[in-house]
């Protein structure tokens, strides 16, 4: 289904909405494409199915192109994915080629002559080959954390994203030393997803019930991967330091761990650490489960995301849409998104965590109004449309990019 | 500003902000004071705005990063507190924004000799913004016309006519009170101008100013 900016108007306002058709007024004419490397799967094309259709509707044409690449290709990609985090890769001349190969081939097949051309993450960062010194803007999104890549790997994409004219990042923590101009995009959540959309109380309840967990007693949730860096384990220790004054119940859901056997390990460390607890709910679900998540968070009174290590860790915003008070580790994109105190907690060790879900439990007036001033601040900043401007203003800032402060004159009204 | 079309006509126009990262970022208040003296204006500006823009909290919001960072992160209350205090509405420059943020973190390092740092990972990130002045559709002729414009208006109109108008653009006063005077308006226009729009939710600022011009058309017509 294909959402208009109608459907977002009862969450954001009227103004919103007219601000975004202010931009897109500027925007129009202009030639826009817009490359990543998967049109199906993953966060970026998620996104990207959703704003190219609302950016048409705003009078903005934006041209969505995919890359092609082998088995070899994505490989390569995927390897280069895990050194940029951090990880280490062994790279060879080899490796490189595929990537350079790839890149030749699509160049072939592309037309990519625009007045912007917008490329997601480092697969089609070397169709930069094909920016003509005197035509068109180019941007490159990076949507990882570059803040300590493996060199070489680097040095290499390097070469070709320090051609753009600008790079955008999620968060300050992630950028990486470039000299080019560097926006901070952080993404977004949809209101109008089955993850968050509103669901009635009868749902709600339906699928604590085709899921087993009992409603008697607070329930106290982490929706996450069966991860280390999630820290299941550390929530369970968490928990029972807090169980031992307060009655409640805990959910971790996260997906299947089949294909991962670092995940299989770590799903086994959780069982272990249950120990058969039944006030403990281990609950493995398919990736299609958005509603049944959805449903757990707007079932919860507390919602923890005790990462050790996180990206921007969006699962965080997902929640504070639902006004549930958050704890949270001081991570990544985390701290971004929960103000200590104000919008949600941040801590930093198991002991911290369970002194606050007892503090939350105990005073569910503040509870009640952290998770209000989460929603708040969700409503303001992580929701799509808050999204779609900032790319606006992105696309924009490219003429002035030397300017802070960039005026612009009433538009005259088209004729009817 | 108000940029009068016509007879006393008031323009809205919108601040929309597209947020820059610098690649510069502070471990301790020696670090955050020496980029502090370098940083652009608009560094600073997005600094001690941000929070009113993004942060439209039921509940009183923190006042500006540096503040929150002071507190939160490096622990030191009492220089966290200081820099809270900070009354931005008297300030007609961001140079001077600038300059009296530099003497309370100076002041305070004057009387101190060790620095604590920051956990890795939360560093102070330097960030800049960049402001779209867009005309909005909305114009108005008359004070019931401002307060019902008032009501529709987006975030990023408010923001403009209060903060960005003031102390980007250097005007000195918010943009409604200078229109009231054009209309005559002097109390109301002194009523507004009296408003601290730093202690408001965007909403709450609305809400207040959209209070007094009804009560003030109420006047007129009894």
């Amino acid at each position: 289904m294909i959402n208009t900016l109608a459907g977002y108007e009862p969450f954001v306002g009227r103004g919103t909405v007219e601000e975004l058709q202010l931009l897109g007024e500027r925007l129009r004419g202009r030639r826009i494409i817009t490359v990543n490397s998967t049109a199906v799967g993953g966060g970026v094309a998620e996104i990207l199915n959703r704003m190219v259709p609302l950016s048409r509707e705003l009078g903005v044409e934006i041209r969505w192109d995919v890359i092609k690449g082998g088995e070899d290709f994505f490989a390569v990609t995927k390897r280069m994915h895990n050194a940029l985090h951090g990880k280490i890769e062994p790279f060879g001349p080899h490796d490189y080629e595929v990537f350079r190969e790839a890149t030749r081939s699509n160049l072939a097949e592309m037309d990519l002559d625009a007045d912007i051309v917008f490329i997601h993450d480092p697969q089609p960062a070397g169709l930069i080959e094909a920016r003509r010194p005197d035509r068109g803007r180019w941007l490159w999104r990076c949507h990882i954390d570059l803040s300590a890549p493996q060199a070489d790997v680097w040095q290499f994409l390097a070469g070709y994203v320090s051609r753009y004219d600008a790079a955008v990042f999620s968060a300050p923590q992630f950028a990486a030393d470039l000299q080019l101009p560097q926006a901070m995009i952080t993404p977004s959540i949809d209101p109008l997803s089955d993850k968050n959309r509103e669901l009635t109380q009868t749902e709600i309840d339906q699928v604590f019930e085709r899921l087993n967990i009992p409603r008697d007693k607070p329930i106290i949730t982490q929706v996450s991967r069966f991860d280390k860096l999630k820290d299941p384990v550390g929530v369970i220790a968490a928990f029972r330091l807090a169980q031992k004054y307060n009655d409640c119940r805990l959910v971790l859901a996260g997906g299947a761990a089949t294909d991962d056997p670092e995940g299989a390990a770590v799903l086994a460390a959780v069982h272990e650490a249950a120990n058969g607890d039944p006030d403990i709910h281990v609950l493995e679900l398919p990736p299609t489960a958005n509603v049944e998540i959805n449903a757990i968070q707007r079932g919860s009174a507390v919602i923890l995301q005790k990462s050790l290590k996180e990206g921007f860790g969006l699962t965080v915003s997902e929640a504070l849409w639902k006004a549930k008070p958050v704890i949270a580790g001081a991570v990544g994109g985390i701290s971004l998104q929960i103000t200590h105190r104000y919008s949600g907690i941040l801590t930093h060790t198991i002991e911290g965590t369970a002194f606050w879900i007892k503090q939350l439990l105990n005073a569910p007036d503040y509870a009640r109004r952290l998770g209000q001033n989460g929603r708040e601040h969700v409503r303001t900043n992580f929701l799509l449309t808050r999204h779609l401007r900032d790319y606006l203003l992105l696309f924009l800032f490219l003429d002035h990019a030397d300017e802070r402060v960039i005026r612009f004159p009433q538009v005259v009204p088209r004729a009817a | 500003m108000g940029d009068p079309q016509g007879d006393h006509a008031f323009q809205f126009f919108s601040s929309l902000d597209l947020t820059l990262l610098t690649n510069r970022r502070a471990r301790d208040l020696a670090e955050l004071l020496e980029h502090l003296r370098v940083v652009p204006g608009s560094v600073i500006y997005f600094h001690t705005h941000h929070f009113l823009v993004q942060h439209q909290y039921l509940s009183p919001e923190p006042p500006n990063d540096f503040a929150y960072w002071v507190t939160n992160v490096l622990q030191e209350d009492w220089l966290g507190e200081q820099l809270a205090a900070i009354d931005l509405i008297q300030f007609r420059s961001i140079r001077a924004l600038r300059d009296r943020i530099i003497e309370v973190i100076e002041n305070y390092l004057n009387q101190r000799k060790e620095l604590r740092v920051a956990p890795e990972g939360e560093e102070f990130h330097f960030r800049e913004s960049v402001s779209f002045i867009v005309p909005t559709t909305h114009v108005a002729h008359n004070l019931a016309e401002f307060a019902d414009c008032m009501e529709q208006i987006g975030f990023g109109s408010l923001s403009f006519h209060f903060f960005s108008s003031r102390l980007r653009l250097e005007r000195g006063e918010d943009d409604f009170s200078d229109w009231c005077r054009t209309l005559g308006e002097q109390d109301l226009a002194r009523t507004i101008a009296r408003l601290d729009p730093y202690t408001y939710t965007l909403d709450g600022l609305r809400r207040e100013v959209v209070r007094l011009v009804r009560r003030r058309l109420r006047e007129i017509e009894a």
